[in-house]
């Protein structure tokens, strides 16, 4: 296992299974965790954080589903080689629908469009997605 | 109407408590109107609602320990007024407020309690107590409020119960007792094939363990769901206007609450349909998102609403 941590919290507009999901997934993308790394047991997990068991088997299970994670039968769940399993219309619209929530947001707040670009560059460089390439190039 | 049923889910597995119409009166004061529920075996059931509601008269009923006005429960296959002996065996019960005799030594419980039970796992009850850092010498009365909770969750367990009947466990305790207490409802979930049914209104700990959730208010049950499909249903949309938003709002299906502020309307809507934001649209809002909404706010809408009865419920 490298230094990947997974937090939870309550009481937030996020389940809990999500913030899993999410937190894996970026874990992933930023190469905390890399490809054939073992993430903790299902039991263990949910013994850590006090949460219920089927709440990490849910998120765990999406993750399958998504590519992210692979299970192992008998042995655990293990960062899969990267593969994209949605289509570029599906990524594009995910996309987008992550996009208008933030910008709607930030044009609230009465941000100018260069600091609503800086804010997302700043966010990229602290990611360090230098060495990422488009999921879309063959 | 605001019905919400679930007729996508998998048969959900032989339930292990069957609440059908319960109702109790208490001279001509309704304390429980019409419960029905089912908790599935193997599942952690938060029961929530506000002091009063009527919480712990429910749980009375399914253990038999007061008869219904109307309507009858079960628990484990046998019907709660004549529940028999081997059958209470099998069923770990810890009352509100957690009483203790306050003259007796913590060690000395073992003795008494074990008398009324076939079955009795003394390493259960010493690794509990030694988990709520109790000294066995002390004597009851000298507990804190934590501790005679870890006194009450040590008998409880120490007869290795299939079904655990937690009435209000957490309430009172300080925040590292009651983390003790939900680490050992996770690990009594070890096997899957153990149910626990507790009563709440601490929305962390539901958050954090339950698999389904039934909320009751004035005596009434307003949803009832799984969990996730709790949270999936009910939504918060938020429409923010140039100016102050419109007093009048055209009737919107499933709306449990709305609040408004200075150029906002939030609406939490159970079953959103697309209808309601073109609707908001049109009523010169500019821009309609729907918003995350926590555990917390989505069962807050579901209190305190009389008239409308149980809109949502699926088990």
């Amino acid at each position: 296992m490298t230094s990947f941590n997974i937090s939870v919290a309550t009481g937030t507009g996020t389940p809990i299974y999500r913030q899993i999901v999410e937190q894996v997934r970026l874990g992933v993308a930023t190469g905390a965790l890399a490809p054939g790394d073992a993430l903790p047991s299902v039991r263990g997990l949910a013994e850590q954080h006090v949460i219920n068991p089927n709440t990490v088997a849910k998120a765990y299970a999406e993750l399958v589903r998504e590519g992210v994670l692979e299970s192992h039968h008998g042995k655990g769940f293990f960062v899969a080689e990267k593969r994209q399993v949605y289509s570029r219309a599906e990524r594009v619209r995910r996309l987008q629908q992550a996009r208008d929530a933030f910008v709607h947001e930030a044009v609230f707040l009465d941000f100018t469009p260069e600091q609503i670009t800086k804010a997302v560059d700043e966010k990229l460089d602290e990611l360090d997605m230098q060495s990422k390439t488009a999921g879309d190039k063959p | 109407m605001n019905d919400i049923l679930e007729a996508d889910l998998p048969v959900p597995p032989a339930p292990v408590i069957q609440a059908q119409g319960l109702t109790r009166y208490f001279h001509h004061k309704c304390a429980v109107d019409t419960v029905s529920f089912n908790v599935p075996r193997g599942s952690v059931f938060a029961f929530i609602g506000r002091n009063g509601a009527g919480k712990t008269t429910t749980i009375r009923m399914i253990l038999g320990l007061l008869e219904p006005t109307r309507g009858s429960s079960s628990i484990l296959g046998y019907e709660s007024m004549t529940l028999p002996p081997e059958a209470r065996a099998r069923i770990g019960y810890m009352a509100e407020g957690h009483p203790v005799y306050s003259w007796m030594r913590v060690g000395k419980y073992t003795g008494f309690q074990k008398g009324f039970y076939s079955h009795w796992n003394q390493d259960i009850f010493a690794s509990v107590i030694d988990y709520f850092a109790i000294d066995p010498r002390t004597r009851a009365g000298h507990l804190s409020h934590g501790q005679r909770a870890g006194l009450h969750l040590a008998m409880t367990l120490a007869i290795e119960p299939e079904v655990l009947m937690l009435d209000d466990p957490a309430t009172g305790l300080d925040p590292s007792a009651r983390r003790s207490l939900l680490e050992a409802m996770i690990y009594f979930t070890r096997s899957r094939e153990r149910t626990i049914f507790f009563s709440t209104h601490l929305l962390d700990d539901v958050e954090r363990v339950a698999d389904y959730v039934a909320v009751l208010d004035y005596s009434v049950l307003r949803a009832c769901a799984s969990a996730d499909t709790f949270r999936d249903r009910v939504h918060r949309v938020v429409a923010r206007f140039r100016s102050e938003p419109p007093h009048k709002l055209p009737a919107i299906p499933g709306l449990l609450r709305v609040t408004r502020s200075e150029r906002e309307l939030s609406l939490i809507i159970a079953n959103l349909n697309g209808r309601t934001e073109r609707d908001l649209e049109e009523l010169g809002a500019v821009s309609v998102d729907e918003q995350p909404i926590s555990l917390e706010d989505a069962l807050i809408a579901h209190v305190g609403r009389q008239g409308d009865k149980s809109f949502f419920c699926s088990l």
